[in-house]
């Protein structure tokens, strides 16, 4: 791979949060049955019309905004032709020449710790079309248009990307930006959220770009890394080999890990765009963007400044915690109800929260351990009722059980030992049982400090606080 | 036998009100008349005696206690490119001849709350495509005046069902000329209000940018009638406009003095018929006694409309007309082998031969490559004729001239020529590119055939456009010629 660059640019189709679709008022919600919302205006029956729904407008803006683009004062809505079953006008309703949002742009981390800066060209918003069923209906194929007419905004980008991990970067950051936003459920596995990506390579230092490939609808980030890389090696082996790299339509197979061939060039559709006589062009006024501007929720770049500023926690810890609005807002809660340690908290969500999350394949907004709960074993912690061994053991029972860090802690007799005569008491026991020891560590061997120290713990059950007992063993060891 | 078919819309309006005679008896024998002439005009595409009736029983109970609309009991029939909720909406042709709309056109809707009982949905061109409604899937239709001529199109069912008394009024549409121009070949008023003053919704779409609703009867008092009802803002079609309805009938009595006349000069040109031309300039000599004033007003741009719209029309009709697929409404071909070959013999069946014409101009002048030279330019050209006219309305209020070129023409004779066919829409089609509207009156015969004078006015001028064809015909008789076996 070496003397090669790749170029990617992403093409990411987000489906807006409406109730109901982009161009009629049938409900957008997922997984009803086939064409059970789908009214006249999606079945595209003679004489119907579109009228844009003004939410998605809206959420557009929103976007526009997070991304510091330009809000077009005049948005032209048009039609892209071409035929197929699962769009029932003959044409898809987009933005062509000019679209509501352009020249925006985001910034990724890199791996380094880095950032760099990705240029979104535009975003414009469109209908989705319906989807074609090739299974169970012998001989035929079967059309469900509750997707058609369900509003999306695909976000442009620059050809800005370099490796598939920018461009797996980037695409979490939008991924990010459209939740925070709440003008996307980013849900990917039911197509709410996916991309295509336009991968090219070229020599380095080569100014020009290398003719490119589109692979289309690709639905999970570990796809588009998989995809994006399996094509960079694809088109260097054609090159190397002497060959050309074919400008055209791919799809990446999961199954078999590499993208196919779909259509060259020579076969893509014409696509007669022109603008749509049904719908006026869009016009939005500097009161109206303002509006929506007094709208915008703290955006994720601008809450891990402050988690750093305020919780002075690490720029890694406020990456993590503010990947999602969600994660944000229960870290903020446990602060909130624990106060005395930011980065503690930022620990225990980072760590063994998010751990048992994921064991379970939940989010953080499922409700298995609220705030409070979490923020309750903290701040035993901090008030050194427990230490933080023994929490890991109270959360895991917490964890299973539902129960609160107190209950845990009271029902288990996992309470911390600090009264000094309780340690003393256990200390001069443990003296009195292992008397060869003593006098070896008072004879010098200064090792033997620690055989004490588990002794102590082993008899108190774990709980006796250890500085305490460090203080107090130290005092009477040395006699 | 009854004649209340002699009698204007707004007279029937006052009978029915006054109890001189029931929805039923006119209902009755206007579908009587419809029934009889069928053979000889084909002017209906479907005929719906038995709704009919039951909605001529409910006006007329309505009438019995008073109420109603201001249309109760007042047959119509609709053009059949207007979607009737349980009832065949074909457009003329074959591709939706088994298409029940489940829905009603908003115009249908208005219509019928105004208590108008629809007769029958009417023949035109298909998908109105065409000049002279020969291109329908149900046969040509027939000019009353003389059966060997076309009544003009595309809404040449709608015209001469009126001009035959089979309907006091039609609903029509217009976007070249469809509605004017039949009505002046047909020697009745027909008025095609400004783009956007009709909703769309549910009128079946040809070219949505010119494309508009409007009204075929026998005098511009009964256009104000039917328009007043039909007109206003409508939610679901976003390119209507949302600006109060004039109430068109209490204006149609304003006197017309002052009113300052531009003759296009643009359309007294080598094409236009010189006895035709006589009429209009007689017309104009009735208006001048009326206390109008004329001056002649030039439009430069307005020869390229022709070539405009024949870009633009077929360009939007090719998306337009892209729905029927055979996937899920009207034809699909017997057993496709596949979908390619469904898409072929669906479309290649259930279209004819203009549709196919004008969907491949429109896919062609929207190509890559050639979307500049034709779709753009076309537009940019369609600019300077709006300026042209929004000039020409600084220094008068209306502008008239001929409707059309030259009377009805024989069936068959411009079949074989669609450029000939196209340009009997000369002097209507500027009014639809620039979106404004016009009127077509009845101003005289030449060749025992009736000649259209035609009144175009500013945006949202249709009360002015009404008024001055009103007073015209206050001053005149030719609107209440009625062609022989109809009177």
């Amino acid at each position: 791979m070496s003397g090669w660059e790749t170029v990617i640019g992403l093409e990411i189709h987000a489906q807006l949060a409406t109730r109901s679709k982009i161009f009629s008022g049938s409900a957008t919600a997922y997984g009803a049955s086939p064409n059970a919302q789908a009214n006249l205006v999606d079945l595209g029956y003679p004489g119907v019309l579109p009228v844009l729904n003004a939410e998605a407008v809206r959420m557009a803006v929103k976007l526009g905004l997070a991304i510091s683009a330009t809000i077009a004062p005049r948005s032209v809505f048009a039609r892209k032709n071409y035929f197929y079953p699962d769009l029932p006008k003959g044409y898809q309703i987009s933005q062509y020449e000019l679209p509501i949002v352009a020249n925006g742009s985001l910034e990724i981390v890199l791996e380094d710790g880095g950032t760099k800066r990705i240029g979104i060209t535009r975003a414009h918003l469109e209908e989705d079309a319906g989807k074609s069923m090739h299974e169970g209906i012998a001989g035929m194929s079967g059309i469900d248009l509750n997707r058609a007419g369900t509003p999306l905004v695909e976000i442009v980008s620059e050809p800005d990307m370099r490796s598939a991990k920018e461009a797996v970067a980037y695409m979490k950051k939008v991924h990010t930006l459209v939740r925070y936003l709440e003008i996307c459920d980013g849900n990917m596995q039911e197509g709410s959220f996916r991309c295509d990506a336009n991968v090219s390579v070229r020599r380095e230092g080569q100014h020009r770009f290398g003719t490119r490939a589109e692979i289309k609808n690709l639905n999970s980030f570990r796809f588009v890394e998989r995809a994006i890389n399996f094509e960079v090696s694809r088109q260097i082996d054609v090159l190397e080999g002497g060959g050309k790299v074919v400008q055209e339509t791919r799809l990446y197979d999961p199954d078999k890990g590499e993208t196919r061939s779909m259509r060259s060039k020579e076969e893509a559709n014409d696509y007669r765009y022109f603008p749509d006589p049904d719908l006026l062009p869009l016009e939005l006024d500097a009161a109206f963007v303002e509006s929506v501007r007094a709208t915008l929720p703290e955006l994720p770049d601008q809450k891990a400044a402050r988690f750093i500023s305020q919780y002075g926690l690490p720029a890694y810890d406020a990456g993590v915690l503010t990947a999602s609005r969600e994660l944000a807002d229960y870290y903020e809660e446990v602060v909130r109800l624990a106060p005395a340690d930011a980065k503690l908290a930022a620990n225990w969500v980072m760590g063994e929260l998010a751990a048992a999350l994921n064991k379970e394949n939940l989010d953080v907004g499922s409700g298995k351990l609220p705030a409070d709960r979490l923020a309750g074993l903290l701040a035993r912690i901090s008030d050194r009722t427990i230490s933080g061994k023994i929490a890991k053991e109270v959360f895991e029972l917490m964890w299973s059980t539902g129960s609160s860090a107190d209950s845990v802690i009271e029902s288990k007799g996992l309470r911390q030992i600090t009264d000094p005569g309780a340690i003393e008491r256990a200390i001069d026991e443990v003296m009195a049982r292992n008397p060869a020891q003593l006098t070896d560590y008072r004879a010098g061997k200064d090792k033997l400090f620690g055989f004490f120290v588990g002794q102590v713990m082993k008899a108190t059950g774990g709980k006796a606080n250890p500085a305490q007992l460090n203080e107090l063993l130290r005092k009477k060891l040395s006699g | 036998m009854s004649d209340l078919h002699r009698r204007t819309l707004t007279e029937l309006a006052a009978g029915l009100r006054q109890r001189a005679f029931s929805s039923v008896e006119l209902t009755d024998e206007l579908l009587g008349r419809i029934e009889a002439s069928q053979g000889a005009l084909n002017a209906f595409i479907t005929v719906t005696r038995d709704t009919a009736l039951e909605a001529a029983r409910t006006a007329d109970r309505a009438l019995e206690g008073g109420g109603g609309g201001p249309l109760a009991g007042i047959p119509i029939a609709h053009k059949d490119i207007f979607c009737t909720a349980g009832v065949r909406t074909t457009c003329g042709s074959r591709m939706l001849d088994n298409f029940v709309s489940p829905y009603d056109a908003t115009v249908v809707r208005r219509l019928r709350n105004a208590g108008a009982v629809m007769l029958g949905k009417t023949n035109m061109d298909e998908f109105a495509m065409g000049s002279s409604s020969e291109t329908s899937h149900y046969g040509a239709v027939r000019n009353p005046w003389n059966r060997q001529l076309v009544p003009g199109g595309s809404s040449g069912g709608s015209a001469a069902a009126v001009a035959a008394r089979l309907v006091p009024g039609a609903t029509a549409t217009d976007t070249g000329g469809s509605i004017r121009q039949p009505a002046a070949l047909c020697g009745i008023t027909g008025i095609k209000p400004t783009y956007g003053r009709v909703s769309r919704y549910g009128m079946i779409a040809f070219a949505s940018s010119l494309d508009q609703g409007g009204v075929l009867a026998a005098t511009a008092a009964d256009a104000a009638l039917m328009l007043r009802e039909m007109a206003g803002f409508d939610a679901n079609d976003s390119t209507s406009v949302d600006t109060p309805v004039p109430d068109y009938v209490a204006a149609l009595e304003e006197p017309l003095a002052g009113l300052r006349i531009g003759l296009l000069k643009e359309f007294f040109d080598k094409g236009l018929d010189a006895g035709y031309e006589r009429c209009v300039r007689e017309a104009l000599k009735v208006y001048e006694s009326l206390g109008a004033r004329l001056s002649e007003v030039s439009l430069p741009h307005l020869p390229l409309s022709v070539p405009v719209y024949y870009v633009v029309a077929p360009a939007e009709a090719s998306s337009n007309l892209a729905r029927y697929d055979g996937v899920r409404f009207g034809h699909r071909c017997e057993n496709p082998r596949d979908l390619s070959d469904m898409y072929r013999r669906t479309r290649g069946e259930g279209f004819g031969a203009e549709v196919k014409r004008r969907i491949m101009t429109g896919t062609y002048v929207l190509s890559a490559g050639y979307y500049d030279a034709y779709y753009l330019k076309a537009q940019r050209v369609r600019a300077l004729i709006n300026e042209d006219f929004i000039r020409a309305f600084r220094e008068v209020d209306v502008l008239m001239g001929p409707t059309t070129p030259t009377p009805a023409f024989a069936i068959g004779a411009k079949t074989a020529d669609p450029i000939t066919m196209y340009l009997n829409d000369i002097y209507t089609i500027g009014a639809n590119l620039a979106g404004l509207p016009g009127i077509s009156v009845p101003c005289g015969f030449v060749q025992q055939l009736p000649v259209g004078l035609q009144i175009v006015g500013p945006h949202f001028s249709e009360a002015r456009v009404l008024n001055a064809a009103h007073a015209f015909q206050r001053a005149t008789d030719w609107h209440t010629r009625v062609p022989e076996g109809y009177a």
